[in-house]
């Protein structure tokens, strides 16, 4: 019986030592280190799956922060590192090589949805030497996100004016808005008013929520 | 007394418990952003305080699935090289006395079942939750990066198939617990007191 009693002892004091450990867990912010777990393990080296174009339907217009202002004279603002600012119209955007592709948007809220986008690589205006972040963020600087370089640069990474086959509409991000297949939606800003190539991470609007800054699929 | 338990199965059970707990708490509090399969009413969501904590509940749930995942893997494994997995996998025949198990549970059969540390209803159970526990870390992996992992998700017929799958199979670990207390009420004390001590 003596055995027992100690048995259970033992049993008590490491369930107390166990809900102490993962207590002790939930109180550090568990993000940055499912990023680093993530970001090394997978990264977004591989490409998203892609789908035929009659799967496409239209997503949710989920978010409408930084849609407000007027566009009439709208234009994309470059900066980066070593490099003068620079501003593109919205048909020099449209002269890059065009691009279009079909892929799952992914919402962190659990729904997805195949969308069909036309646009061009962001790869195509990011000068060679780079920096580790981008920033984007809507004209009216309510929106905005960070994005590590790789998931930037990666090849389906998209600015894109069309979706579905049919001109962005002003909720769904017009005139140019980002699509990222490797990133959850939230990361795929509408309305891109400026892009900002920098060496320290960039605030991101749902971060500040609460939300994984790197967001990875 | 002899003993029943190894103390790493011990360990293995009873880590399990609060981690599959977490598990499943982080993941109501993702499931109640887009609860499409099932509505929880929401009084249920605001009194366990579920709603509006999203990016909380994914940031413990992806970090709380390692923990879960490499407790099952040092379980399978301890149970492989110990031998123990001989105990625990269903042999031939052993739907047939799973159903006879069912008989004497429910007081139809009235002979005591043949002695064996666990009977093959227990078998096929504590087999089928280990499966069950792949199943969701397979899941779990293809939502989680279901698109660096995509031949996951595909195999399970897509995102969102997988993540209809990962759900599933929480409930079906609800519906086991329930099963599994409610008959370690009925085998009684020394029963529940080896799964402690290791010893009956």
């Amino acid at each position: 019986m003596n055995n027992d009693r100690r048995s259970f002892l033992k049993f008590g004091a490491a369930g107390v030592a166990v809900a102490a450990g993962l207590n002790g867990l939930m109180s550090v912010n568990p993000h940055l280190l499912n990023e680093s777990i993530t970001r090394k393990l997978l990264g977004a080296r591989r490409l998203a799956p892609t789908f035929p174009r009659e799967r496409a339907k239209d997503p949710k217009e989920n978010g409408n922060v930084g849609l407000d202002e007027d566009v009439t004279d709208w234009s994309l603002k470059i900066d980066a590192p070593g490099h003068p600012s620079r501003s593109m119209s919205l048909d020099e955007v449209k002269a890059l090589p065009r691009v279009e592709m079909t892929t799952e948007l992914m919402c962190v809220e659990g729904w997805s949805e195949v969308v069909s986008w036309a646009g061009t690589p962001l790869r195509h205006i990011a000068p060679n030497d780079a920096p580790e972040y981008v920033s984007l963020t809507t004209p009216d600087k309510l929106y905005y996100v960070g994005l590590d370089l790789d998931s930037a640069l990666h090849p389906q990474t998209l600015l894109a004016w069309e979706m579905n086959g049919a001109p962005l509409t002003p909720e769904h991000g017009a005139p140019l808005r980002l699509v990222i297949p490797v990133k959850y939606g939230i990361k795929n800003i509408k309305r891109i008013g400026a892009i900002n190539f920098q060496t320290t991470r960039p605030p991101d609007y749902w971060a500040e929520r609460g939300y994984d800054w790197y967001s990875g699929l | 007394m002899k003993p029943k338990h190894p103390l790493a199965i011990r360990w293995f059970h009873w880590l399990n418990f609060p981690i599959l707990s977490l598990m499943i708490w982080s993941g109501l509090i993702i499931y109640w952003a887009n609860d499409a399969y099932f509505s929880f009413p929401a009084w249920f969501y605001e009194k366990a305080h579920l709603s509006f904590r999203l990016g909380e509940g994914m940031a413990y749930h992806f970090l709380f699935m390692w923990f879960f995942a490499i407790n099952g893997i040092c379980y399978v494994s301890y149970t492989l090289f110990s031998g123990e997995w001989r105990e625990l996998v269903p042999g031939r025949g052993a739907l047939g006395q799973a159903f006879q198990v069912v008989l004497h549970d429910l007081g139809i059969r009235k002979e005591p079942l043949p002695p064996a540390k666990f009977n093959a209803a227990q078998q096929i159970a504590y087999t089928g939750i280990v499966l069950m526990g792949l199943g969701s870390l397979l899941t779990g992996l293809a939502i989680y990066r279901p698109v660096q992992l995509s031949f996951l998700a595909q195999a399970f017929g897509g995102y969102a198939t997988a993540r209809l799958v990962h759900f599933l199979l929480t409930v079906g670990y609800v519906g086991f617990f329930f099963m599994h207390v409610g008959q370690v009420i009925k085998a009684g004390w020394p029963n529940f007191k080896a799964m402690v001590t290791g010893h009956e």
